[in-house]
């Protein structure tokens, strides 16, 4: 799939969203429990902003000394009877990846949750080599069967209803029941249970690892990732390379931190950390152990004025705070990251060619940067990412080019911008209905297809000034 | 075992950080706030106690509160009313808590009664599919989160706790501690220990499995365990 998703243009996907009620009203609601839930449980430990700066004071000096960090863990890995492979690109990752699936003829593979499986697009290059990837995750299990890409980082099928997710169950698994969730889920669990049972390989993602230990630590409430690496012989976890901590102390901050912001619990049912291979006499846990350590663009982004996006823990609390988000889902975006952080991910790691209009979709009103536990200043990244889009770039959205020209020679022109003052209630009349403009014409269109437009008044705020002050003054 | 692409990658990350690559004496600094060692600060046993048992019931498991003395009987009755089968994790503490003879009598009772056994293979995780119970110590516990830690190990294999459909954990009143801080420290220890190993898999359990999937409803018991019990075990 890679972090680019579907190839509709920017304009249709933002259409496709303001359109979807359900989905719109989905988000709302999502958001409203999102927010209220980490208020409740970020309240509760009283001094939430120490720990948002201990939180990126974490991540800062992470970052600052990733090198050292990361050679640290690959050995610690290794010592505890793991491989590790430091991969470059997508290719390399996804290619090294093959090749254990290959060398294993593993028929089946289960996975757990895992962003940076989508972005790099593990699935596709897995199904290519003619392996069967089951995703154990209750939402990416919904959106796999329905070849859809996830449109929050942490609830992905949260554009989905129930009897949508009910008529899918039917249709391709045979499902009988009705659409109550709690059916719905012990259907799949029921369903993924034999997948987990007879998978040859297991892999994961990865929240934090820990660099003096060598575990990878993952966060969920389902627990699937526990029968992942629990039950295969053969476990890969795949981690964007900055998905690290130094010690043990700094990853208990940081969970604490993800787990709050994310779901509004002050721990996750399932917090796993898992070290290499399992040990002598074990029986659960896998026999091989890889860790694949992802680049895939984000060290560019190293040592540049961007750094801080790569503090992200993927908590989503910027997402569940944003009004635009809000407005056109997850899907908008167009890229496996979403939100605000999405939009200033996602030109770093891809480029502003095909993702020009992402730093737009936003109201610059902040509460992303107030809202994230680690302190990332995304409204100012968002600005930055702007400013080079105009001025470095030339690639500000075309219609945005139109207009500016055409504003910058009509509003220097006194007697067009009068003329024009006039005209705007005569010329929108035909469209006018009791001083309300239901379906407006051209740029119009945009605002009226969701909103109405109040018509121009009589008389224009200029003149209606004037007169008045002639009156104050007679 | 293999270690690939390593030093191009990480020259690679120290060139883009416009500075040599750094592979020692690199120290963590004294960071500005400390919110951690401030939490439950003077939280006396007894209060955490009480914070253990709030946090768990949120989180949707059942709390069960006992003596070292009536332990083996409410264990064997919890199991009774759970199901017929029951996988338990081996060592020393079912013989430290009388557990050992309680599950040797309630084998004449119910379908099966599994001391996990390494000696057995994969053999256990058959058994913890089809158990509907299945017990383990906590190793530390979390009353802030109210969470049960296992070091899993060669007695306490991972899928006791995951597998059947009621999971139960013993938790003895001295492995309460505050938060999460202090299991680290724990690790951390385990850590720069000579004699002891990091244990290859640490679990953090918080009640039941669930999932907020579809439509945001929260449902219990997903993938893991559909029901968790903590059974507190007051210090005599």
């Amino acid at each position: 799939m890679a972090i680019r998703i579907g190839d509709q243009p920017y304009e249709g996907r933002v259409k496709a969203g303001v359109d979807n009620t359900f989905m719109r009203e989905a988000v709302s609601s999502a958001q409203g429990r999102f927010r209220s839930g980490k208020q409740k449980s970020s309240e509760e430990l009283g001094n939430w902003e120490d720990w948002r700066t201990l939180g990126e004071e974490i991540r800062s000096h992470t970052l600052e000394n990733i090198d050292y960090y990361l050679h640290q863990l690959s050995d610690k890995v290794e010592e505890r009877g793991g491989h590790v492979y430091f991969a470059e690109t997508a290719e390399e990752a996804n290619t090294y990846i093959q090749g254990i699936v290959k060398k294993k003829n593993a028929k089946k593979v289960v996975k757990s949750k895992s962003m940076v499986t989508e972005e790099i697009g593990l699935n596709e290059a897995l199904e290519e080599a003619g392996t069967e990837i089951v995703e154990t995750d209750l939402g990416e299990w919904i959106l796999q069967m329905d070849e859809d890409p996830p449109s929050h980082i942490v609830t992905p099928a949260l554009h989905k209803n129930k009897e949508q997710i009910r008529d899918s169950f039917r249709d391709k698994k045979g499902y009988e029941k009705t659409d109550k969730p709690e059916e719905l889920a012990a259907f799949a669990r029921q369903e993924l249970r034999k997948d987990f049972l007879s998978a040859d390989v297991g892999i994961t993602g990865c929240n934090f690892a820990v660099a003096e230990s060598g575990a990878v630590t993952l966060v969920t409430n389902e627990g699937n990732a526990r029968l992942v690496t629990s039950l295969p012989d053969t476990q890969v976890s795949v981690m964007g390379m900055e998905r690290l901590v130094p010690t043990w102390e700094d990853l208990e901050v940081l969970v604490g931190l993800l787990t709050r912001s994310a779901v509004g619990q002050n721990l996750t049912s399932y917090v796993t950390s898992i070290i290499g291979s399992k040990l002598e006499e074990e029986v659960d846990g896998p026999e091989e152990y890889h860790l694949v350590i992802v680049d895939n663009g984000r060290s560019k982004i190293l040592g540049t004025e961007f750094q801080s996006a790569l503090h992200c823990i993927r908590c989503a609390a910027c997402i569940n705070v944003c009004p635009v988000y809000r407005h056109v889902g997850g899907h908008a975006y167009g890229s496996v990251y979403p939100g605000p952080i999405g939009a200033v991910l996602t030109p770093l790691l891809d480029g502003y060619e095909d993702h020009k209009e992402l730093p737009y979709a936003s109201s610059l009103c902040a509460a992303c940067t107030e809202a994230c536990p680690v302190k990332i200043p995304l409204h100012e990244h968002l600005i930055r990412h702007r400013q080079i889009i105009v001025e470095e770039e030339k690639k500000s959205p075309q219609t945005e080019k139109i207009m500016m020209k055409g504003f910058a020679k009509w509003a220097s022109s006194p007697a067009a911008y009068k003329l024009s003052e006039k005209m705007a209630r005569t010329s929108l009349k035909p469209w006018t209905k009791e001083e309300t403009i239901e379906k407006g014409p051209g740029p119009l269109k945009g605002w009226t297809d969701v909103r109405d437009f109040p018509a121009p008044a009589e008389q224009s705020f200029r003149k209606w000034f004037k007169d008045r002050k002639k009156g104050e003054d007679s | 075992m293999t270690i690939k692409n390593r030093d191009s990658f990480l020259n690679n990350l120290a060139a883009n950080l416009g500075r040599p690559r750094r592979t020692e004496s690199v120290e963590r600094p004294a960071y500005s706030v400390s919110p951690q060692k401030e939490a439950w600060k003077d939280a006396t046993s007894e209060e955490l106690l009480e914070v253990f048992k709030e946090q768990s019931i949120k989180m949707s498991a059942e709390v069960e509160e006992t003596t070292e003395e009536n332990l083996p009987s409410l264990i064997r009755d919890l199991i009774v009313r759970e199901g017929n089968s029951v996988i338990a994790a081996g060592g020393e503490r079912n013989d430290l808590y009388g557990l050992t003879e309680m599950y040797e009598e309630l084998e004449s009772r119910i379908g099966e009664v599994h001391i996990y056994d390494s000696a057995l293979g994969k053999e256990n995780q058959v058994i913890a599919e089809r158990a509907d119970v299945g017990v383990t110590f906590s190793d530390v516990t979390l009353a802030e989160s109210g969470t049960v830690t296992l070091f899993n190990d060669k007695d306490n294999g991972r899928s006791i706790s995951l597998l059947p459909k009621t999971y139960i954990a013993i938790v003895p009143e001295s492995t309460i501690v505050p938060r999460m801080t202090q299991s680290m420290q724990v690790l951390r220890e385990k850590e720069k220990s000579e004699t002891e190993k990091t244990p290859s898999c640490v679990s953090f359990i918080t009640g039941p499995s669930n999932s907020a999937d579809i439509e945001m409803i929260k449902i219990v018991g997903v993938h893991g365990p559909v029901k968790a019990i903590y059974v507190i075990v007051r210090d005599s």
